[in-house]
């Protein structure tokens, strides 16, 4: 599916665009479901974002245009493309973490389940309880393993000693993390290699129960043996979250993600400066054996990029 | 294993060269500045005590319990008086200048950023560690003391004034030394903004500022100047904050010194040690408290 400005997220009906003011959906908790088998899944899957001709201007330069595509629930969405193309920018705006850029500005509609997120009455803080995100440098707090984790569950309240040992431990078992650090829960977590740090900031973003976890090249700082337990962990989790990739590594897009959206950086002929857009968006394995765009094909077979 | 000795064509010695003179020149000047820096500074510590231990811890603890005597010219202890006033005046200074600063960098740096008012306030505080202690106790005295009189408190609004920037100072460099991505991690977790700084920008600066406010405390200690406006030179015990003359450790010492009576400058010299120990005292102990707070996370 070649991305079109009219593509998937247009079918404004009324009831969608007005329900979400008055209803808030945005409270529902995140229900995982079983996951359905990966051929009926890439249209069937419930929609979680639906992004429509979305651009993100920082000051007067605009950084990305026409992105259109709609990402389903339980699938791993991988976007990839040269640098400055606007892929961590579109994932940054995904749960509103632009909004600490200043002079960050966005338009065109990005809805998360109906909701459009831009809409001032939706806090940026609810929305990243609900869509967290695994940055590209590993970001422990320093403090020690244990208070990383329980950090999320404390802001949302929860002071129950047994309540939050067992979301810790949970947390750090669904990041594979588990057994190498029961021993050591009090131990800082600056102590730790680089990549049981990522796992820690998985399970740190874990421990929220969010509904989609964000990651912006988790992978770059890693080594290629804590690459793989992490797109394992990616696999595992994606029973129980919807996850979003920016990846710089093409074969990692292949490897791990459902479907896939291939940014390009073109010059833009209004500022004069290079701007990223969306080229394809489409299911991994036909956009990577079957691309439909000529830059796509040009960049998946290393012709460009 | 061992290898073999082998002769090779290979010379890796050291050769004399510009650059390794270079490299002697510069350690010998960092050595030369070192020294003479610490020169005076064990030269004062070495007279301090040479001249002070035998009058502070004769008679043990009488120096440090007994009050100062009325007739100057007698011999004899002690400073317990000015000891009291010392921490009285410090510790309400302290308690005044170290939250309200702390607070206010934290202003400036997380809400108030590049902000006018943030500028102008910044400006200020910068302009205020500039001003004499003589010109604060001046200000203390006709704002405050020509009103209610001497007391501790004045002192301390004094000592508060000019600890207040060197805190604001200190507290802002820290803050501005946290990096972002930790306040992004916090963020990411959906954590607002006046949390993310309470568990996370300020616990990751705390050491920095600790040492910022001590570094402010020591000074304060041994301000001479504000207190002679603002406290008087009791010689009794005085408990009361706001009620009365008090003295302070650094206003004897001022005033036995420039005494003519060799008792008196004896009681000075005893005075300036005590006054020593104490801010050393103070230094440890804030260390060691920051050091178990942190380890504690």
């Amino acid at each position: 599916m070649v991305a079109t400005p009219a593509s998937p997220a247009s079918p404004a009906s009324p009831a969608s665009s007005k329900a979400p003011v008055t209803a808030r959906p945005l409270h529902a908790a995140p229900v995982p479901v079983a996951r359905p088998s990966a051929a009926d899944m890439l249209s069937v899957a419930e929609p979680v974002f639906e992004i429509a001709d979305l651009e993100v201007y920082y000051g007067k330069f605009r950084a990305v245009r026409n992105v259109n595509m709609t990402i389903r629930k339980h699938q791993i969405t991988a976007f990839i493309g040269p640098s400055g193309c606007g892929k961590t920018t579109v994932l940054r705006c995904m749960n509103r973490m632009n909004d600490l850029v200043a002079g960050a500005r966005v338009g065109g509609t990005l809805r998360y389940h109906g909701v459009d997120l831009y809409d001032p009455q939706v806090s940026a803080t609810e929305v990243r309880r609900r869509i967290g995100m695994v940055f590209q440098k590993p970001n422990p707090f320093p403090k020690s393993i244990y208070d990383n984790v329980a950090y999320g569950p404390r802001l949302s309240g929860i002071r129950d000693r047994a309540k939050l040992d067992e979301i810790v431990e949970t947390s750090l078992r669904a990041a594979a993390l588990w057994d190498e650090v029961k021993d050591r829960l009090r131990d800082s977590a600056l102590g730790m290699s680089g990549g049981q740090q990522q796992r820690l900031c998985i399970a740190r973003t874990v421990a929220v129960e969010p509904e989609v976890v964000l990651m912006d090249e988790p992978c770059s700082a890693l080594d290629p043996i804590a690459t793989a337990r992490i797109e394992e962990l990616m696999r595992e989790l994606v029973s129980r979250f919807t996850i979003v990739i920016v990846t710089h590594n093409m074969q990692q897009a292949a490897r791990v993600s459902d479907t896939t959206a291939f940014f390009t950086a073109e010059l833009d002929p209004s500022a004069d400066r290079r701007c990223g857009l969306l080229v394809e968006f489409g299911a991994t394995s036909k956009l990577f054996s079957n691309p439909q765009d000529e830059r796509t094909e040009n960049y998946i077979t290393g012709r460009f990029g | 294993m061992s290898l073999a000795p082998v002769t090779s064509a290979i010379d890796l010695a050291a050769k004399p060269s510009w650059r390794s003179v270079k490299n002697s020149i510069a350690s010998g000047l960092m050595a030369a500045a070192v020294l003479a820096v610490a020169t005076p500074l064990v030269l004062v510590l070495a007279s301090v005590i040479a001249k002070g231990a035998g009058v502070a811890f004769h008679d043990f603890p009488d120096f440090f319990t007994e009050t100062v005597p009325i007739v100057s010219r007698r011999a004899g202890p002690g400073m317990g008086p000015a000891i009291l006033g010392t921490l009285l005046v410090t510790g309400v200074a302290t308690l005044i200048a170290v939250p309200l600063g702390i607070l206010g960098a934290i202003y400036l740096h997380e809400y108030g950023a590049r902000q006018r008012f943030a500028r102008i306030v910044r400006f200020m505080a910068m302009v205020m560690t500039g001003v004499p202690s003589v010109v604060m106790g001046l200000f203390v005295y006709v704002t405050w003391t020509l009103t209610f009189g001497y007391s501790a408190f004045g002192g301390a609004l004094a000592l508060a004034c000019l600890m207040l920037p060197v805190v604001i100072g200190t507290t802002e460099q820290m803050l501005k030394l946290v990096p972002d991505h930790l306040r992004e991690a916090s963020f990411a977790l959906g954590a607002g903004k006046a949390r993310t700084i309470l568990s996370i920008v300020v616990p990751a600066a705390l050491p920095g500022i600790v040492s910022g406010a001590l570094l402010a405390v020591a000074r304060a200690a041994g301000e001479t100047a504000p207190l002679m406006f603002a406290v008087g030179a009791a010689t009794a015990y005085n408990g009361h904050v706001f009620g009365g003359a008090n003295t302070a450790l650094s206003v004897q010492i001022f005033g036995n010194a420039t005494s003519s009576f060799a008792a008196a400058q004896d009681r000075a010299w005893g005075a300036a040690l005590t006054l020593l120990m104490l801010t050393f005292l103070v230094t440890l102990v804030a260390r060691i408290v920051t050091a178990r707070v942190q380890s504690k996370r």
